[in-house]
Formats: C-alpha cells, structure tokens, sequence
C-alpha cells in the first residue's frame, strides 16, 4: 500500500501511575479501514482521544502528513483534516438536524467577517451540509430538533456531522453502538461508501462489522497492541484469542458485545 | 430556524410585528407630555440596551458575566473624564470614544478571563469588576466616593447647526429609541450571521465545537468584546441623562441586576431581556412608591428579592418564554430542562 | 519599619486571613461538594454578626450570645437549604447566582427591618480586653490573638475532621463521586445538608468573633463575600487547604498593602488573583 497517512509512533497516555495507552504504533491508509478492537478498557477510546487532540500525549508521536500533530489541540487537528466520531452521541440536542450539520459544514468556511448575511445564504455551506446528511440517509429529518431523534438516528446524525468537515482521516469511535440490525446495515454501507476517499480507524465491538469492513486489524488489551496486521491472520493467532477473543470459534458467537458500563470514556 | 412555509403565520414574524408595534407606541409616548414617565422609559430603554448586550454573552454564547457593570460604569466615567469640566463634548467622537475603551477593557479581561469556566469565570468576572469599582473608589482619578458631575451634556452638531440638544428631554428619548432599535438590528443581524449560529454552537455544546474545528477561544472574546462595547453604549447613555457618575455604577449590585433583568426577561431572545429591564425598572418605580405603599415602600427590595428568587426557581425561561407557543420552540425548551 | 510595627502587621494580617478562611471555607466546601455558589453566604456573616451584637444586648454575655446564636443560624440555614437550595441542585449555576442574589437583597432588608439601619458597636468580653506590651508605646490586644488562636483551633478540627473521620471520608466520597456514595447507601442529601449547616455556621460564627472589632452595620457582608470569593478562586474550589493558604496570603497581602499603597490597597486582592489564574486557571489546588 501507498504511504500511511497518519502514522503513531510510541504512543503513550498515563495517568498518574496509570498506562491508559502504552506503546502505541499504528498507521492509517487512505482507502483502508483500520479496524481497533479489545476489550472495555483496552484503552481504544483514549487512543481515539490522543489522536483527535481531545487528550495530550505523555509520550510518542503522530505524524500526520509529514507533521507531528501529537500536543496540538483538538480544534487545530481537526482543521488539519481529522475528524472523528464519539461513542457517546455528542450532538447539538436543540439544533435541527440541518443546523447540526450546517454547523458543522460551517467550520470548513466560517465566513466570520460576513456578519450581516443570514447563515443560510451560504451556498456551499448549505451544499456540504445537504451531501452530508444525504450520505448518512438523515435528509428526510432535516428540520427534526435533534433530541426528537431515536439513538440509531442520532448515532447517524453523529457521522453526518463528522462528514460534513471534510475530512481526509475519520475515527469513528463505536458507530455502530446501540443499533439495530437494519441501521447497523446502514451504517456499514456507509462507512463502505466512504473508505475509498478517506482513510478511516474504526473501534468497534461488533465483529460481524469489523470483519465485513477492515482491511486492518489491530488488537488493544490493557492499553498494548497484543496483535496488528491483517484481519484473518489477527483473528487465527493464538495470543490474541486467549486474551480477547474467547476460545477458538465464538467469534460469530459474541457478535455485538454491547455497551460497556464503566468504559475509558468516564475517565477522559 | 429554517422555515420551509414562508406563508405559515410563525411566531418569529409575529414577535416581530409585536416588536414593530411596541417600538410605534414608545415613539408616541412623549406626545403624553409627561415629563417624569418620559425620562422613566429613557431609562427602561438605556437598560433595555445594556441588557440586550448581557444576552448576546449569557444567552448567545453560554458566558455568565457577573461583572458587566464594569463597562456600563467605564463608559460613564470615559464621558465624564474625556472632555473639558464645563463644555459640551461632541457626541459624533465621544460616543464612538467611550465606546472603544470598554472594548479595549474588554479585550484584556476577556483574554484573562477565558482562560477559566463556569463557576470560576462568574467569580472573575465579578473580581475585574470589583478592581474598576475600587479604582474609581479609592482613588483620585474618578473623584473617589463621591462621583463626579457632568456639567455639559454632549452636543450633535454638524459644523454650526446643532443636530441634537441632549438637554432636552424629548431629544434625548428618541436618540435612545433610535440607539435601541440600532442595537437591537445589529445583534439581530449578526446573531443570524455564521459568526453568531457559531456563537450558539458554542453556548450548547463548546467541546464539540472544538472537535469541529472552530477556534473557540476567539469566537468567544470577539462576543465579549462586542458585550462590554455595547455595554458601554447604554452607559455613556446613562451618564448622559444622569449628569452624574459615581462608584456605584459599577457596583457588583449592578452586574446582579442586569443578569436578573437578562434572566427575568427570558435570556437568548434578545427582546426577551429588553423586558425584563422594562418589568425590573417599572417594578422598581412602583414598589419604593411611598405615595402608594407607605413607609414600608423603602424596603421594596425585600419584594424585588422574593420576585428574583422565584423567577429563578420557577420561570427558568423568563417572560419570554410565554410567547414560545410554537411546538419547535417547546421541544428545544424541553431538551434545555432536562440538560440543566 | 520597624520589628514591633512589623509584628503588629504580621498578627494582624494574620488574624484577618484566619478570619477570612472560617468563611471562606464554609463557600469551597459548599461549592466544592454541593456544587453550590451561594451568594449569600456574605449575609450569614453578617446575619452571625447582627446575632451576637443584639443577643449580647439581651443577654449580658458575649459567650451566651455565640452560644445561642450559632443554633440559630444553623437552623435558618438549615431550613434554607430544604426549601431553597435543594430545588437548585441539577440546576446550571446561572439560578443559583440568581436565587442567592435574591437571597441578599431579602436578608438585607429583613435586617432592615428587624434591627434597623444604624450601625452599632459593642466592646469586646472584659476578660478578653487586654493587651500585650511590645514595646514602650505598642502593645497587641490579646482578643485579637485569641481570634486568631481561635480559627488555628477549628482549621486544626477541620483538617481532623474531613482527614480522619469516617464522616469526613463519606464528604470526600461524595465529592467525588455522588451516585456511588448514594448507591452504598449512605444518605447523600443528610450530608449536604450537614455541610450546608456547617458551612454557614462557620461564616456567622466569624462574623460574630469579629463583631466587636468591626461593629455592625448594613451591607456588612459584602467586602467579605467578594474577597472570600477571590480566595476561592486562588485556592481551588472545594479545597479546605488551598482556602487557608490563599485566606493567609491575601490576608498579608491587604494588611501590608494597606501600609504601603494605601491608595490602590484594595486593588492587591484582584491583581494576586488575576496573576494566579495566568498561572493556573483552575486555582492553586484541586478539590480536598
């Protein structure tokens, strides 16, 4: 494959005496997906966390197109071309849905010294935000206040907005959290749809998922990579089922592993 | 909000014509000739304005400023220290003047104070706003305790011609009139703008915002700037029809005034807030009425205290919020309840 | 200046900085595990102070008048706390400003009412009204010493206290993380409504031991709400340690300011504050 677009190097998060992530070292492909799987506590989200500039780094880099992003803030990365999804559906509640996404198309072309024009008579805006939706198949709730919305609707509304920043890397963290079949479905085609242009890292506890969407796989438990590399050949290792996957064939089995109580999320 | 029926009667086009009508009668007003009542509604609407720029920090952009008397103080004493003791200053630069330093003022606290949230930021808001008061207070510069008078009010003149005569009372309504429907235009407009939808964004949801990419740090100091500037505006205002400038302008009583006025009012409406400081004044005139309510009126603020604590339990939308009749409106309300 | 002056600063600044954490650790304990702003809190300082000048007046004794008082505030604050301030608690603390600022103006006026508008000063216990000579022509009063020795005292059993008791332990829980403490099954609201009454009972209290030294008169609570927010703000929130340090310094800082810039003295207290916040905007320490 070509050059990795994003690429860790080192990647460490303590807290205290806490190794939350330890020695992290992954890449991002455009065109792949690049599946982080491990369970709760494994540390995924506060990877996600690290690369999106939500957390700082205590150690390690992230080179993003030649750059090393790790410290920069989270407003910063993501104008850089980073954007990413959260596990606990972080939208604007009072907004319609347009305006989450015109919101967030709005980011790419603040427009800020044009404060006597109406925030919709911005074309290319309102184009991005309409592409947006369209995409995560939310058009037809386009003026629904965004707490009308059922979980699987809000969890699409959450990708929309994601989308809707253009990005060139998407981390999508659990998109599929909560869903039923058919949405599940939805969303896979979706991110389907989306990997050729976009290099994607995608932490999921749904395996049917993982293994319909991934090029990649990398396993994370107790904040280390137990196993990374190519999804059978991560799957049929030894070490990676004793630690996470159960023993040899449940995975079908385990399916979508829910929801975690007390996940990493809590800490951050 | 996006309204795909333009010919559906929305409430937003009727609050409007309530507006339009509301301006149309205060217009009128003078022609009453009451002298007291005329300077009375001066002063709701020199509120009203300092009010309205508290909004666009609290309502628009999620800031609890406990110190914003400091810009309506500052202004005041910009007026009364920028010209000579017994002539008038020209309005066409002392205006604009006053106005620039609370931006400047404001500039610099904004840049110290939003390095903190929440529970610090009203607490240091309230502590800049103490600094200017002990300032003014303590020190020579302002005449200490005791104020200092504006002999001269300020003059409009255009070469030889006197424009405006601020001394006159009728005069002096209709500039504050013009100056509030300015206001409120202005903060109408740019509210609707990228900059102010931005601005809301970040009043409802600032982490995600940064994930999005807007540099929310300055999107925040440019509404605070623009807040005290205005701020400022209903200051000078008020300096104006007072002639007089002293401490208490500044007074942390004043900032927990204009937030209850702000609150009373129904905060991220902007029209909400200009009634809240028209109930608030009015309820201020009738209540310390010894005419009609005895010796006891002098503790009106016993009253007034009662009214702020069950405005605050019980009518979190202020007056304002009767007027949300549409069921989009009463969604969003329910979402913003169960969040608090 | 020289060594008596010096001393005299010193005990004196002191003695204000002491005085200044009994109340302002009642507002950080009551914001930090309540995650309450009371803006009030200034109007039981003064609410203390008003009690003990006019029990005191009743009752002949100073000692009986503390005595008698403290239950008392307790009590209206107690009752404060179930009527008003537990409707707040989910709340954003945009209503708290506002309901506590109501608050003020209500107890203003009630103290309007029931006591008047005249400012009053009482002297201080017989027992207590001596000084130590420094020198030929200085001396300290020794109710300023034991003022201070006071607040020594209760800083001491607060540390014991929220450090070492079982009851300490559940307030340092609860701060934390309140669903847990309530899922054991300890009665989260039984221990808001003890540190509310503590809180308060230590802003009266101190406003009763001051209260010969500063008489009483109206608004008296105002200066010390608003410093003992910006000793809050220093401190951290919810932090009994950072309140006493930061009490301390901004105690020195105003007493010594008072001496050599009198003019700009009551500006030290924002500048020290707005220099810790450059620093570290969230205050010199974390919560407890």
């Amino acid at each position: 494959m070509s050059e990795p677009i994003l690429r860790t190097a080192g990647l460490t998060k303590r807290f205290g005496g806490l190794s939350a992530v330890n020695n992290v070292s992954l890449d991002l492909h455009v065109g792949e997906v690049h599946a982080v799987i491990g369970p709760n506590g494994a540390g995924k989200s506060t990877l996600t966390n690290l690369l999106s500039g939500d957390l700082s780094a205590t150690e390690g880099t992230v080179m993003f197109a030649g750059k090393n992003i790790a410290g920069l803030k989270s407003d910063v990365i993501s104008r850089l071309g980073i954007g990413r999804s959260y596990q606990k559906t972080n939208i604007f509640l009072t907004f319609t849905v347009f305006e989450n996404c015109r919101l967030a198309a709005q980011s790419r072309t603040p427009h800020v010294l044009r404060v006597f024009h109406r925030a919709e008579s911005f074309v290319d805006i309102n184009q991005q935000a309409e592409e947006a939706m369209e995409a995560a198949g939310l058009t037809a709730r386009r003026d629904n206040i965004a707490a009308t919305l059922s979980h699987g609707e809000q969890r699409q509304l959450e990708i929309a907005m994601c989308i809707a920043t253009q990005p060139r890397v998407l981390l999508l963290d659990e998109p599929l959290a909560g869903m039923g079949p058919h949405e599940s479905q939805r969303m896979i085609e979706l991110i389907k749809a989306l990997t050729p242009e976009h290099a994607i890292m995608l932490i999921e506890h749904d395996m049917d998922a993982v293994f319909e969407v991934a090029h990649r796989l990398t396993v994370m438990v107790n904040g280390e990579v137990i196993a990374s590399g190519n999804p059978e050949e991560v799957r049929a290792s030894p070490a990676v089922q004793s630690a996470y996957l159960g023993t040899v064939g449940t995975v079908g089995t385990l399916g979508n592993l829910g929801n975690s109580g007390a996940d990493e999320n809590e800490h951050v | 909000m996006q309204n795909l029926n333009p010919y559906r009667l929305n409430s937003s086009r009727f609050t409007n014509l309530l507006l339009a009508i509301a301006v149309v009668l205060i217009a009128l007003f003078p022609l009453f000739d009451n002298v007291f009542y005329t300077q009375l509604i001066s002063k709701v609407m020199i509120m009203a304005i300092f009010a309205m720029s508290l909004d666009l920090l609290v309502g628009y952009t999620g800031l609890v400023s406990f110190g914003h008397a400091a810009y309506f103080g500052l202004a005041g004493y910009a007026l009364a220290l920028m010209g000579p003791k017994y002539e008038a200053v020209s309005v066409w630069w002392s205006l604009p003047a006053a106005m620039a330093v609370c931006a400047a003022f404001a500039l610099v606290v904004g840049l110290l104070v939003l390095r903190t949230r929440g529970i610090y930021f009203i607490m240091v808001t309230l502590a800049f706003a103490q600094m200017l008061y002990f300032i003014f207070h303590d020190t020579k510069l302002g005449g200490g305790s005791d104020g200092i008078y504006i002999y001269a009010k300020p003059e409009m003149k255009w070469g030889d011609t006197v424009l405006l005569n601020l001394e006159k009372i009728d005069q002096f309504y209709y500039f504050v009139l013009i100056l509030l429907v300015l206001t409120y235009s202005l903060l109408k407009r740019i509210l609707g703008s990228p900059f102010g939808r931005a601005l809301l964004g970040i009043k409802v949801n600032e982490h995600r915002m940064r994930a999005l990419g807007f540099p929310v740090f300055r999107y925040q100091l440019a509404s605070f700037v623009l807040s005290g500037a205005l701020a400022g505006l209903a200051g000078y205002l008020a300096a104006v029809q007072y002639g007089f400038v002293n401490p208490e302008i500044l007074s942390w009583h004043q900032s927990g005034t204009v937030l209850m006025m702000v609150i009373l009012g129904g905060m991220g409406t902007l029209y909400g807030p200009a009634l809240g400081a028209f109930a608030f004044v009015i309820l201020q005139e009738v209540m310390s009425n010894q005419a009609w309510f005895g010796p006891q009126a002098k503790h009106w603020q016993l009253v007034m205290g009662i009214i702020v604590m069950l405005v605050a339990l019980y009518l979190p939308q202020g007056l304002a919020g009767l007027f949300r009749w549409s069921n989009k409106k009463r969604a969003v309300e329910s979402v913003e309840a169960n969040h608090e | 200046m020289d060594a008596a002056t010096l001393l005299i600063q010193l005990l004196n600044g002191l003695q204000y900085g002491l005085l200044l954490f009994l109340v302002a650790c009642g507002l950080t304990l009551i914001f930090g595990i309540m995650g309450i702003i009371n803006l009030a809190h200034g109007s039981f300082y003064m609410i203390g102070a008003y009690l003990a000048w006019s029990l005191t007046s009743l009752t002949g004794s100073f000692a009986l008048a503390i005595l008698l008082g403290i239950p008392l505030t307790i009590i209206v604050g107690m009752t404060l706390e179930r009527v008003l301030f537990r409707q707040l608690y989910q709340r954003d603390h945009l209503y708290q400003v506002l309901l506590t600022f109501g608050l003020i103006l209500v107890l203003e006026e009630l103290r309007s009412i029931i006591w008047g508008d005249d400012p009053h000063s009482f002297s201080v216990p017989e027992f207590l009204n001596h000084s130590i000579p420094l020198t030929d022509n200085l001396s300290y009063p020794v109710y300023r010493l034991a003022i201070s020795g006071v607040c020594l005292l209760i800083a001491g059993g607060l540390y014991l206290l929220i450090q070492k008791t079982r009851l300490g332990m559940m307030i340092r829980a609860g701060a934390s993380n309140r669903e847990m403490v309530e899922s054991l099954g300890i009665d989260i609201k039984l221990i808001y409504t003890l540190i509310f009454a503590l809180g308060i009972a230590l802003a009266a209290f101190a406003g009763m031991i001051n209260a010969p030294l500063s008489s009483v008169f109206p608004n008296m609570g105002s200066p010390v709400l608003i410093t003992c927010f910006v000793v809050v703000v220093i401190g951290g929130i919810g932090s009994v340690k950072g309140a006493l340090i930061a009490s301390l310094l901004i105690g020195l800082a105003d007493t010594f300011g008072q001496v050599y810039v009198q003019e700009l003295s009551g500006m030290i207290v924002y500048v020290l504050m707005a220099a810790v916040l450059l620093w570290r905007p969230e205050g010199l320490f974390k919560r407890i």
